[in-house]
């Protein structure tokens, strides 16, 4: 692995950038594997990554149907924070956030991770009741959390119109300091990059169509490169997690859909933080190139079509357009969506299936960018060890079950 | 936007509708139902790739419910029925989740 530095950077500028090396290999698949991952997304990718890095397991092949980070991972908004509701939630998110603090470092990639900010706007007293509430649980278990009123929102973030007149007055917000955002094709890259340098295969263009079991027991898959054996799987595929699941020959409480989002024409420095608001239902963030990054809820119908209506778009720029008025003359430039993985109570499934040996992170559904490290990190113990951490324990399958739901809702309501 | 057919009120665009999920989920009959069946009943869902029946309603206009046949790829809508009734043939398409596409 070449390690970026400085230096590295002077010695390709002299030779006009024209002779780096290529970042990972592109072997062809090997006939089996100690552990297959399906799907080369940002979890997938950790998860391989942790599994050399921490585990000692590195006959690890991570199987792509497209190309490494062209789903959900090369399509999100990059919105970063841990400040969820429940205590499962906040360990889960904050191991992770802890995790990005030294990724860069850890990978030798520039994330561009940038602890700007996220505030959350409130514009009703039930938004205010659960907001003071969510800062409270936030900071019993050590999640950094502010409840701002609405003078100190405009001080932090003066675009904001906070006008007592506006349809849906704001009212206060809360603030994560340490949330943020990062880069999105560089986590899969960097991710990539380091998993390959520690011997690990990813296939690109290798989408899996079968799963073989064997007397309730993961034996391999079936791909468009052929059969694949492998003694543990793992199925990392955001939102096609139902059809995979299907494969195997189980069902899962998760509905697919599109979530759209949006980029403007790219601007002088104008908004320094994430703004979020459940409220009014939109989000919006400024990328180091200048553009807005706008989002927010998901098209309502089922579809594997990764892409949305234009209603959907017109409801969250109507939204942005009442919180931040001076964005009314700026020219949109791309829209797009994703297929993202819904639990209904907005939770992941990370753990074991009904089938010994199979493996499943998913239905994370709109706001799984953030957990991209602490997902792969506790996939990748969960993989390793046969056995669940405790931070992904509580995420089990078999909560729809007991009736354990971690309701995150509110926490989760704006999609991000 | 997808533009449906509603069986009283004709062709209409989906802003009118509100989507119900998955159709033909029948509630299981409590005293003879564990916790597993359950669960079943209530959280998992098909999540097709393919040809999905699910239900419609026409909140602005006429409040009825509805089932419709949507290719959840395409997003071509195959058939409108109503509820209470047996899903319909369609013909197979490519892409249809049988295929385990
Ligand atoms: C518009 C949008 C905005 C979002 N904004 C945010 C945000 O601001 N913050 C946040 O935290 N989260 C956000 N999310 C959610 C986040 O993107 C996802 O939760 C996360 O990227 C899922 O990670 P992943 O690596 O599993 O998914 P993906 O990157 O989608 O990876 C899954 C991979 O599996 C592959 N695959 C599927 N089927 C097969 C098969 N049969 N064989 C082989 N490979 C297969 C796919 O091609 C894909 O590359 C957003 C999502 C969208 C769509
Ligand atoms: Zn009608």
């Amino acid at each position: 692995m070449t390690k970026f530095s400085i230096f590295s950077l002077a010695r390709n500028a002299l030779s006009h950038h024209e002779r780096w090396p290529e970042q990972w290999r592109s072997p062809a698949p090997k006939p089996a594997y100690d552990v297959v991952i399906i799907g080369a997304g940002g979890h997938g990718l950790a998860t391989a990554y942790y599994l050399a890095a921490l585990h000692g397991i590195t006959d690890v092949a991570v199987l792509e149907k497209g190309w490494l980070g062209g789903g959900n991972t090369g399509r999100n908004t990059t919105v970063i924070r841990s400040n969820y509701l429940w205590d499962e939630s906040a360990a889960l998110y904050e191991h992770s956030l802890k995790l990005w603090e030294g990724l860069a470092q850890e990978l030798n990639y520039n994330l561009m991770f940038s602890q700007r900010g996220v505030l959350n706007l409130i514009h009703n007293v039930h938004d205010l009741q659960e907001a003071t509430r969510r800062v409270n649980a936030n900071r019993l278990n050590a999640v950094d959390a502010e409840l701002l009123s609405t003078d100190e929102v405009k001080a932090f973030c003066p675009i904001l119109n906070t006008a007592p007149t506006t349809r849906y007055p704001i009212m206060g917000g809360t603030l994560q300091r340490r949330g943020g955002n990062a880069r999105h094709d560089a986590v899969a890259w960097g991710f990539a990059r380091a998993a390959d340098a520690r011997g690990v295969d990813i296939i690109q263009n290798c989408e899996v169509t079968g799963i073989d079991v064997d007397g309730g027991r993961v034996t391999g898959v079936q791909t468009t490169q052929g059969a694949i054996a492998a003694r543990k799987v793992g199925i990392v595929v955001a939102g096609h997690s139902s059809v995979l699941a299907a494969m195997a020959g189980f069902r899962l409480p998760i509905e697919s859909h599109p979530l759209q989002a949006l980029v403007s024409e790219p601007l002088k420095p104008v908004l320094h933080c994430v703004i979020m608001s459940n409220g009014v239902h939109v989000y919006v963030s400024q990328s180091d190139k200048g553009e807005l990054v706008i989002g927010a809820g998901l098209d309502p119908p089922n579809s594997y079509g990764q892409r949305g209506g234009l209603h959907t778009i017109e409801d969250q720029m109507g939204a942005l357009v009442e919180l931040i008025p001076i964005f009314s003359r700026v020219r949109m430039m791309r829209s797009w969506a994703g297929i993202v993985d819904v639990c209904p109570d907005a939770s992941p499934v990370i753990g074991k299936t009904p089938v010994d040996g199979l493996y499943i992170n998913g239905g994370w559904g709109t706001g799984g960018f953030k957990a991209t490290p602490g997902s792969g990190w506790v996939l990748a113990h969960t993989i390793a060890t046969g056995e669940p951490h405790p931070l992904n324990a509580p995420f089990a399958l078999d909560r729809f079950t007991s009736g354990t739901l971690i309701d995150e809702h509110a926490a989760a309501a704006v999609a991000h | 936007m997808l533009w449906i057919d509603c069986p009283w009120c004709g062709p209409r665009p989906e802003t009118e509708y509100r989507y119900g999920g998955e159709a033909h989920i029948a509630r299981p009959d409590p005293a003879a139902t564990d916790d597993a069946g359950w669960a079943d009943y209530l959280f998992m869902r098909t999540n097709t790739k393919g040809v999905h029946a699910e239900r419609w309603m026409h909140r602005d206009g006429c409040r009825r419910w509805f089932n419709v046949l949507r290719h959840t790829v395409s997003n071509e809508v195959l058939a409108v029925y109503p509820m209470g009734t047996p899903r319909p043939e369609t013909p197979r398409l490519p892409g249809d989740g049988a295929e385990g596409a």
